[in-house]
């Protein structure tokens, strides 16, 4: 396979997987067979499946230096802009579907609610790198683009602090994810530090 | 699981009930694990025949009952009422069951009591969230209940065995669970094993877990936040996909204010949530 079928290939079952679970539980839940509460389901779904998509596209660069196969690399855009698809929505689920599009308990919320502060300022970022994610705009930024997409190891921490707030008691399943967003993140150690230009002690 | 047909008095209501299938597949019962959908997977393991359940405490004539007591000893009514979760979310439920204070007249209450106290059962090998941390979301077991006793004796509390016609399932607190429908849900303990007359206010699961965010009183009350989410409105779970959602106002006392106010006057209700 030349790089470029490979590249299309992969791309197809990144739409199919992530195009076709949002489909599904879209059509379960407007349709009143996704559990008891279809609000919640899919506000969860959308949340954690952004999540997901983050943790994944994070993935990216340490797999295709371990495998040696530069190709993977373009297609980490797509599931970044997956990740931030979903978030797009998740936000207008909880607005449309949990508060019935109601503006001032929309407003009130966003500005009362610490745990919301911090998704949406993890959204705010991932609103910036989509918006900068054609590359045409990537050439033109130079350095600086790499500096401003530095910010995605922030929005995955602030992104698990949402989740492990909003959670009522039970945390086992945030213990997993902080776990594997300490191994990204640990995987890219020496950067992080340079980014952060961290005193020396 | 077979449940029992019950004999009650039948009630009405204008209140729109949430479709059977959705009032027991949809349960907060950390017991059997923390997602909304476990107990009704995992519940049936939980032997409920036979059942004891125990009043004790600062009572004249503590006595026990049965699994058969349950349905015998007191003429069963139909309540529809709505469940109010801290969640705010809402169903609207035909308890079947009878009030509590019928039960508590039998126990001859000591003047000194002030309080009740309710306990779940602690059966961990039947009950899988009691034996893990991880699937029982981290709460102390056995989960525990309080009401101040002129609540507990209100003629809208009630011990309910049964909904929709039948027996209580097993995820909804089988075989008797508590029901007070001016406060929020998890008030409503299930699966109860013992009722114990007290001068002190109890402890209870969720204060002891999370005190700034969940109070003794608990009473429905749209003017005091959860710290994380508006208690202002609520969203009814009823029939119907995400496109035909409703959202209504939540009521003072969940809409019984006429009914229980007084049981608060001169209290601060954002001191005591």
């Amino acid at each position: 396979m030349t790089t470029r079928v490979k590249v299309i290939f992969f791309k197809t079952i990144i739409h199919l997987i992530a195009f076709g679970l949002l489909s599904i539980n879209y059509y379960a839940s407007i349709t009143d067979q996704n559990g008891a509460d279809p609000v919640k389901a899919i506000i969860h779904f959308t949340g954690i499946g952004a999540l997901n998509l983050l943790l994944m596209s994070l993935l990216f660069s340490p797999i295709a230096k371990q495998l040696k196969q530069p190709w993977l690399m373009q297609c980490r855009r797509l599931v970044g802009l997956y990740s931030f698809c979903y978030t797009t929505l998740h936000i207008l689920n909880f607005w449309w579907f949990e508060l019935a599009f109601d503006v001032s308990l929309f407003l009130s919320e966003l500005a009362q609610r610490p745990y919301i502060w911090l998704g949406l300022l993890a959204f705010l970022i991932l609103l910036c790198m989509a918006m900068t994610s054609p590359l045409f705009v990537r050439r033109k930024m130079g350095a600086h683009w790499q500096q401003l997409h530095n910010w995605v190891y922030l929005a995955v921490i602030l992104v698990w602090i949402h989740f492990y707030w909003s959670r009522k008691a039970d945390i086992g399943e945030t213990i997993i994810y902080i776990t594997v967003i300490a191994f990204v993140l640990l995987l890219r150690k020496t950067k992080i530090k340079k980014w952060l230009a961290l005193p020396k002690v | 699981q077979t449940l029992k047909t019950l004999k009650y008095t039948p009630t009405n209501s204008d209140l729109k009930l949430t479709p059977e299938s959705k009032v027991t597949s949809y349960n907060n019962f950390y017991e059997f694990g923390t997602g909304k959908s476990d107990p009704a997977e995992y519940a049936h393991a939980l032997t409920i025949d036979p059942w004891k359940i125990k009043v004790n405490g600062l009572v004249n004539t503590p006595f026990e009952l049965g699994y058969e007591d349950l349905f015998n000893q007191f003429p069963l009514e139909e309540r529809i009422y709505r469940l109010r979760c801290v969640e705010a979310w809402s169903m609207v439920v035909p308890w079947i069951g009878f009030p509590l204070s019928a039960l508590l007249k039998n126990a001859d209450i000591q003047s000194s009591a002030k309080y009740v106290a309710f306990e779940t059962l602690h059966r961990p090998d039947e009950m899988r969230g009691q034996s893990s941390r991880f699937i029982g979301g981290n709460i102390p077991y056995p989960y525990t209940e309080g009401l101040r006793l002129n609540e507990a004796m209100h003629p809208l509390t009630i011990l309910a065995v049964g909904l929709y016609g039948k027996s209580l399932p097993k995820q909804n607190g089988a075989p008797v669970r508590l029901i007070v429908p001016w406060k929020y849900g998890f008030k409503s303990i299930k699966s109860i094993v013992n009722i114990r007359l007290t001068a002190q206010e109890p402890a209870t699961t969720w204060n002891l877990s999370a005190p700034q965010e969940y109070g003794f009183y608990a009473n429905v009350n749209p003017n005091v936040d959860h710290p994380r989410w508006s208690q202002a409105s609520e969203r009814i779970i009823t029939s119907g996909g995400l496109l035909d959602q409703k959202r209504i106002k939540t009521q003072m006392f969940n809409g019984y204010a006429d009914e229980v106010a007084g049981l608060y006057q001169g209290m601060d209700l954002r001191k005591y949530y």
